[in-house]
């Protein structure tokens, strides 16, 4: 476990609202290249786990640590800077504005031009704006956009603006993409076109990433590690085989005293997985 | 069926953009308001043929070259000889020019990056007491009563030290914005709109008592007099030889001088223009917008959004600060009474009115406005005015036009005319007379490398799961 290839630490983790500990002690750490998951019930603390890596919050202990330096506490727009891009849970696009300047916003720490470029209009500025442009379009093919550039993103439909939503976290050039419940209100088709672009954007574009999902079929397939956390706290971390079949992960999704439930869904589809692997 | 009022507006654009169609149209229309004003100096509906002919040379589809070639015979020739033959007119016009610029910087603020502020005329009198006070003999007061000035006092400044002002106007109002920017970043909405409101009462209420201890701004009274550049007699001379003729008597140096700080006014609110547009096209804009639409997402996309902030409250005073300057200059008098509340929000009444985060909208707003403030309300006074003095009398009901009230002066009643207009405007049209679009770009077609059936599921309008969209921002949270 060399510090390389652990692109994202986080130790002791602490986040509290009020009397509320929202996230409690977490530790964590994922590797480079991998696609990791964080799943739990509704409340578990997932997605403020999420906001203190993107720095939105605040922890109130612990370090985290991206490539070896230290990012807890940072505003948002410095962890953007370090390459770690986000999508929201519920979709947050900037909606009277078209898709390209959608993702040509997602590409503003990557613009070097100053405000004197922009008023004089220097060449710097127009050669600028052009590769960004042409950068946009491609970002937009990439995640199967067609056509839509100059439609208001307000104005897709849900798939299409998720799809908007990756493409301008890609344009901001990540390392490390954290999506929070991607595939959220998409149908079983949409989901599947999801997994296979977050599968492309690992392996062609070589981003980690580490989502936030509740469709067990999602994660399940795709994560090649899973955490669970349940009340603020990591209850459980392992391949997607052992998460199935873990008493504690089981008893947090159906209550105490539960048996199969997930378990034993999952762990058949988990079955048909390990299959498909040997193959 | 018949057709729609909207379907006949598009055949008369169509018909109006069609082949040479705009030239001819564009210039029949000017020259003929430009005759009617000329022969009629006093008539409303020539003036707003005049000024609506050359608002065509935006409007209508034709090459570049064509447009600023209307634009500079408008802007150079015909205002100042209209307004050599009638004063009024160039005042009227002067006051759009100041007024346009004074919205297009509380556009950046309000309209392109969302932030309230009701205390913008503060930075329009920063401009104006920056020249106000080194333009007179204001340093020379400063242990004086206020009010008093012993005989033969000089001037602080030579009068030409107006031009260097203009800038130095934008430099001190963009600092000035940076320091009102610094407290209000921690706030947002309604509160922002509240401290903005204080602070605009805060500048004005300095003016009112910063004449003690020190007498810095004459107090209430105001200062007076105020030097404006100096015209050399040559200049005015120029100007008679070509356009006396057509103006139809040599103008005066006094005369000339408002066409002086018309054409200032003028190449400033060109300035501003190209700049709010330059602005608006890039990363900066993009930015601002984003922060409008959506300010933690914008953040969560690596923009510094308190930098950006302060940017635009920098750049929205620095346009009302050059304004002021020359507002000074032009009035040789300045008074805490033109920095009112209600100043500030007559210029945000011409963003709303025009169309918030639209360049020409604000610029429409800045003419609508101020020409219903100062032509139309005040001619339909003077009608009843004229109507009160003559024996005319409503048969009916036996009504005599001269016992009206005087109560009933539109201009008495300016405010409730604008209120009931941005009503109507808020119910009927809420983005504005020429409303806000995003720029459309020519986009090359990189092929998508997903399957087809994948993108038939995302073209908009197509319906599969738009249901499930998630609605507002209510209920989220990130």
């Amino acid at each position: 476990m060399s510090e390389s290839t652990h692109v994202l630490q986080a130790t002791g983790v602490v986040k509290r609202f009020g009397g509320l500990t929202a996230v409690n002690k977490v530790d964590f750490s994922m590797e480079k290249g991998r696609i990791f998951s964080i799943i739990g019930p509704n409340g578990a603390g997932k997605t403020t786990f999420f906001n203190t890596i993107s720095g939105l919050y605040k922890p109130e202990e612990g370090r985290i640590l991206f490539e070896g330096r230290a990012i807890q506490g940072l505003p948002p727009e410095k962890i953007t800077l370090r390459h770690i891009a986000r999508t929201f849970q519920n979709i947050r696009l900037f909606g009277g504005m078209t898709v390209l300047e959608n993702i040509l916003v997602g590409a503003y720490t990557r613009l070097s031009q100053t405000a004197i470029d922009t008023v004089l209009r220097t060449r710097r500025f127009k050669e600028e704006e052009a590769r960004a442009e042409k950068r946009a379009e491609e970002l937009m093919a990439y995640v199967g956009l067609r056509n839509v550039g100059n439609e208001l993103a307000s104005s897709l439909p849900y798939g299409g603006q998720r799809r908007v939503e990756i493409a301008r976290a890609l344009a901001s050039e990540p390392t490390l993409l954290l999506l929070d419940e991607p595939t959220a209100g998409m149908n079983p088709a949409e989901s599947e076109d999801a997994m296979h672009l977050f599968r492309r954007i690992r392996d062609e574009l070589g981003i980690t990433i580490l989502l936030i999902e509740h469709d067990m079929k999602v994660v399940m397939s795709i994560s090649e590690r899973i955490s669970v956390m349940d009340h603020g706290e990591k209850i459980a971390e392992g391949s997607p085989r052992e998460i199935a079949s873990n008493p504690s992960v089981i008893e947090a999704y159906l209550g105490r005293g539960a048996t199969g439930g997930i378990g034993a869904g999952s762990a058949a589809h988990v079955d048909k997985l390990a299959k498909e692997d040997a193959s | 069926m018949k057709p729609t009022l909207r379907e006949r507006l598009g055949v008369l654009l169509a018909f109006c953009n069609k082949g040479r169609n705009p030239y001819w149209l564009t210039g029949g229309l000017i020259i003929l308001g430009f005759v009617l004003v000329y022969l009629s100096p006093r008539s409303i509906p020539a003036f707003l043929l005049f000024v609506g002919g050359s608002s065509l040379a935006y409007f209508l589809e034709m090459k570049k070259p064509a447009r600023l070639a209307f634009a500079v015979l408008v802007a150079i020739v015909l205002v100042p000889i209209l307004g050599a033959r009638n004063i009024f007119y160039l005042e009227v016009i002067f006051q759009i020019a100041v007024f346009s610029a004074l919205a297009l910087g509380l556009n950046i603020v309000v309209g392109f990056s969302g932030l309230l502020n009701f205390g913008y005329m503060a930075f329009y009198a920063v401009g104006a007491y920056l020249w106000g006070f080194f333009g007179s003999q204001q340093p020379f007061l400063l242990h004086e009563i206020p009010g008093t000035a012993p005989p033969g006092t000089p001037f602080f400044l030579a009068p030409d030290w107006f031009y260097l002002f203009i800038f130095l106007g934008i430099i001190v109002a963009a600092i000035v914005g940076l320091i009102l920017g610094l407290p209000v970043l921690r706030v947002r909405g309604d509160y922002l709109a509240v401290i903005t409101l204080a602070f605009g009462e805060i500048v004005r209420q300095l003016l009112n008592n910063l004449d003690k201890p020190l007498n810095l701004t004459n107090g209430p009274q105001g200062i007076s007099p105020i030097q404006k550049p100096t015209l050399t007699p040559e200049v005015v001379a120029f100007f008679n030889q070509i356009f006396e003729p057509l103006v139809g008597r040599p103008v005066t140096a006094n005369q000339f001088y408002n066409i002086l700080f018309y054409l200032i006014a003028v190449a400033v609110v060109i300035f501003v223009i190209i700049i709010t547009f330059r602005l608006d096209d890039s990363r900066i804009g993009r930015a601002w917008t984003a922060i409008r639409e959506d300010e933690l997402a914008a953040s969560a996309m690596g923009i510094p959004a308190n930098k950006l902030k302060l940017g635009a409250f920098a750049v929205g005073a620095s346009f009302a600060g050059a304004m002021g300057v020359l507002f000074a200059a032009s009035r040789t008098f300045i008074s805490p009474e033109s920095f009112t509340f209600l100043a500030s929000v007559n210029v945000l009444t011409m963003v709303i009115l025009g169309g918030i985060g639209s360049i020409p909208g604000v610029i429409v707003g800045a003419v609508v406005v101020t020409i219903l403030n100062l032509q139309v309300l005040q001619s339909i006074s003077l009608w009843l005015a004229q109507l009160r003095q003559s024996d005319a009398f409503i048969p009916i009901i036996n009504f005599h036009w001269k016992d009206l009230s005087n109560q009933l002066d539109p201009s008495k009643y300016q405010r409730l005319v604008f209120g009931i207009i941005l009503v109507l405007m808020m119910i009927y049209r809420p983005a504005g007379i020429l409303p806000a679009g995003r720029r459309q770009r020519e986009l090359e077609h990189v092929d998508s490398v997903i399957d087809d059936e994948v993108d038939s599921s995302i073209a908009p309008g197509a319906a599969s799961s738009s249901g499930a969209v998630s609605k507002g921002k209510e209920d989220d949270h990130v």
